[in-house]
């Protein structure tokens, strides 16, 4: 064995590896996985490892997009071509279908969010679905940093945090009963500057909204929300032209740009390694609602 | 936060670092998780509208200070009842290396958690209160940081400020230490007096401590050498899935996926295939970024081999000469996990190892060890929550398993209760026959 060679493998790397690894797994154990497909950029980094697991083989399960109806056009264009040039099978679970057959009601401050969870829940019995792939990432947020790589749901769709399978070494265990699912996170040991340096080192495209561009916001909370059909004008409101991006994608009527000049992505680079906020702290008004309103989002089935 | 003293930020984090996993034990209160905020904080890792959330979430609570512990323990329950339930996961990195953070609760009814987080880990950080000394927790954290064998081993004495910095205190706690450590199997020991609550020998070497000549806390992390932990010897590539593109542009594909257990395999190599006996050679190893020279840990790549051999899930590629055992009796060190059944002899289970699954049956129990005394029952009829015990199994199919002390990945196991499906014991293989 020679002594000089290092053998060594950066960070990105090693979290690419242990990625394709546990996708692998799901492939292997499962009967139906289906990957949770926002258009996002952790959904996109996630579709992308997905590639290259399988590769040369076609990713071999379809995506599922759970659309609010509440969103930014260019990520549905980007979701749609993405799916067309990879010959991916799409599967859209609507809020707006559900909201229509009384699945679920739309709530007074017409915020998407929360009503999601039914909607997704309803998709996975239809289609039997038993592992969903999500790009959730334990550095968002902390009721995510207790989560597992492989998350069991009950029936219900359910997260119980205080009963979760013990992961040890890269044993996976996602053994589960008809009805029962598992939520897989591959991207769980990434942070937001590991996903960037990965869109860098992968040249992966993104919506153009993640760039620095002009766009007419209105401030709300100190955070910059675009003036379109979702966010309205209030009495005494006024809205300014201002160069932002966007730093999470998600509903359009609760997600808040930054104000930005980073119009690539080594620029972005820069600024999340520099940035003093958290992304969903800068962008996102639903988790700003209580200390614990994600952990109780996932207890209902969210992702 | 006045006194804090932010280290320097250098170059920020860049594209290229190497990856540290670190997990981290202590008692309820010897400051373990104002440890983990602290370095998060001194690494700039902690962002501000986190920390206005914290010193809010403080505020209210009545706390003399800004409380870093609620960085960490996300769960309302955590929060509410101020212990930690379950291992979290935190990330900071510098410019030399990224960090992942298995913050393990320390009391004893979560040793299972200790295990999990060690199972994975580079290196194992236990602290102790510099008042108290060694407590049962820190040998019985110290026994399952070798039964797990993490390489490296760090000892925080914590809460030097609160004996002031009294080297005395430091001496005994390290002796005793030392001296207990030397029993178990640990190969690198590193101890250091800090105040986790002022950073004192966390991001920076302190002034208060002008007898003690170590690294900080951060230092050492930074420098522990882990490249020579990974076995590079023994060749064993578990295969996971195999790869048959069903399509018109690749015809005749068929390559085997798999992360890389030990070993470095290259194109020509002569391998043998279990448990099968099949030999042939590698025609190449492919990514999705192109073939590669060689693979090594911890790279997931696809295989190719020379001949048409039928190789499917659960089988292994190895060397000729160096291969694992092909065995259906093992003798095991097992970690209970189930709080709802013990374990039982002749309890049957199903049993996953690389990836491979098979159901086994325990034909015996040795005996059960007692953690903090290393003392064998061998009376004991089975194994509760947490306990540790050496056990005989008996599987259906062979297993291809190496000695954990020689092999992690290939020496490591879990149980897994067949009607309810959960997770109810981490194995480390002893011997396989």
């Amino acid at each position: 064995m020679s002594q000089t060679k290092p053998y060594r493998v950066s960070h990105l790397d090693a979290l690419e590896a242990e990625s394709i690894f546990v996708m692998r797994e799901v492939m292997a154990e499962f009967e139906r996985p289906v990957l949770l497909f926002s258009g996002g950029k952790d959904s996109i980094v996630m579709l992308r490892l997905a590639e290259k697991a399988f590769a040369p083989a076609r990713i071999p399960f379809p995506v599922m997009h759970v659309d609010t109806g509440h969103n930014f056009a260019e990520v549905l264009e980007y979701r749609d071509s993405r799916v067309a040039t990879l010959g991916l099978n799409l599967v859209v679970a609507s809020v707006q279908e559900a909201i229509d057959t009384g699945l679920v009601r739309e709530l007074p401050d017409g915020t998407r969010n929360r009503i999601q969870t039914p909607v997704l829940l309803a998709a996975v019995e239809k289609y039997r679905f038993d592992a969903l792939f999500g790009g959730a990432r334990r550095d968002e947020e902390k009721a995510r940093a207790k989560e597992r790589m492989f998350s069991f749901r009950d029936e219900f769709g359910q997260w119980d945090p205080k009963n979760q399978r013990p992961e040890l070494w890269g044993l996976y265990n996602g053994k589960h009963h008809p009805g029962e699912s598992i939520r897989v996170f591959p991207l769980s040991n990434w942070t937001e500057l590991d996903i960037w340096h990965y869109i860098a080192k992968e040249q992966v495209p993104l919506p153009s909204i993640y760039y620095a561009h002009d766009r007419e916001v209105v401030e709300r909370n100190g955070m910059f929300y675009a003036v379109n059909e979702f966010i309205k004008l209030r009495d005494g409101e006024t809205s300014e032209v201002r160069k932002v991006r966007y730093r999470t994608v998600g509903d359009a009527s609760q997600t808040a740009a930054v104000l930005s000049e980073a119009d690539t992505v080594d620029k972005v680079i820069d600024e999340v390694a520099a940035t003093r906020i958290t992304e969903r702290g800068a962008t996102r008004g639903d988790d700003k609602v209580s200390e614990a309103a994600m952990e109780d989002r996932k207890r209902e089935g969210y992702f | 936060m006045s006194q804090a003293v932010l280290a320097d930020t250098e170059t920020a984090p860049g594209a290229r670092m190497d990856l540290l996993r670190f997990a981290t034990a202590g008692s309820v209160d010897d400051g373990k998780s104002t440890l983990i905020g602290r370095l998060l904080y001194d690494t700039k890792t902690i962002f501000a509208d986190q920390l206005e959330a914290v010193e809010a979430a403080s505020a209210s609570r009545g706390d003399e200070y800004t409380n870093l512990a609620l960085l960490t323990d996300g769960l309302r329950a955590e929060r509410e009842q101020g212990i930690t339930i379950d291992v979290a996961y935190r990330y900071f990195a510098t410019p030399r290396r990224k960090f992942i953070i298995a913050d393990t609760p320390g009391h004893i009814q979560y040793t299972r958690n200790m295990v999990t987080g060690a199972s994975t880990a580079d290196l194992a950080l236990i602290l102790v209160d510099a008042r108290k000394g060694l407590v049962e927790q820190s040998r019985r954290h110290a026994f399952l940081t070798s039964l797990l064998r993490v390489p490296h081993l760090v000892l925080c004495i914590n809460k030097m400020d609160l004996v002031d910095w009294d080297k005395a205190v430091y001496d005994k706690i390290a002796d005793e230490f030392t001296s207990f450590a030397a029993k178990l199997e640990i190969t690198d020991l590193t101890i250091i007096p800090v105040s986790a609550l002022n950073g004192d020998n966390i991001a920076s070497r302190s002034e208060n401590s002008p007898w003690y000549d170590g690294p900080s806390l951060l230092h050492h992390l930074e420098h522990v050498h882990i490249a020579s932990d990974r076995n590079l010897v023994d060749v064993r590539f578990p295969v996971q899935y195999v790869i048959r593109p069903q399509s018109t542009t690749v015809t005749d594909y068929r390559g085997y996926a798999g992360q890389v257990a030990s070993g470095v395999l290259k194109p020509g190599d002569e391998v043998l295939v279990l448990p099968s006996g099949m030999t042939s050679t590698i025609a190449a190893i492919d990514t999705a970024d192109g073939p590669v020279d060689e693979a090594f840990p911890p790279m997931s790549v696809t295989v190719r081999l020379n001949d048409e051999i039928d190789i499917s899930r659960g089988d292994l590629i190895c060397r000729p000469h160096n291969a694992p055992a092909v065995a259906q009796d093992i003798e095991a060190m097992v970690c209970w996990m189930d709080e709802t059944a013990p374990l039982r002899v002749g309890g049957k289970y199903a049993i996953k190892h690389t990836t491979r699954t098979a159901r086994t049956v325990v034909r015996g129990l040795q005996y059960r060890l007692d953690v903090n005394t290393l003392h064998r029952d061998e009376q004991a009829g089975q194994l509760q929550l947490n306990e540790i015990g050496r056990v005989r199994l008996r599987t259906t199919v062979p297993l291809l398993a190496d000695e954990y002390r020689r092999n992690r990945t290939t020496g490591g196991f879990i149980l897994i209760d067949e009607s309810t499906n959960r997770t109810v014991a981490a194995g480390m293989i002893i011997e396989a026959q």
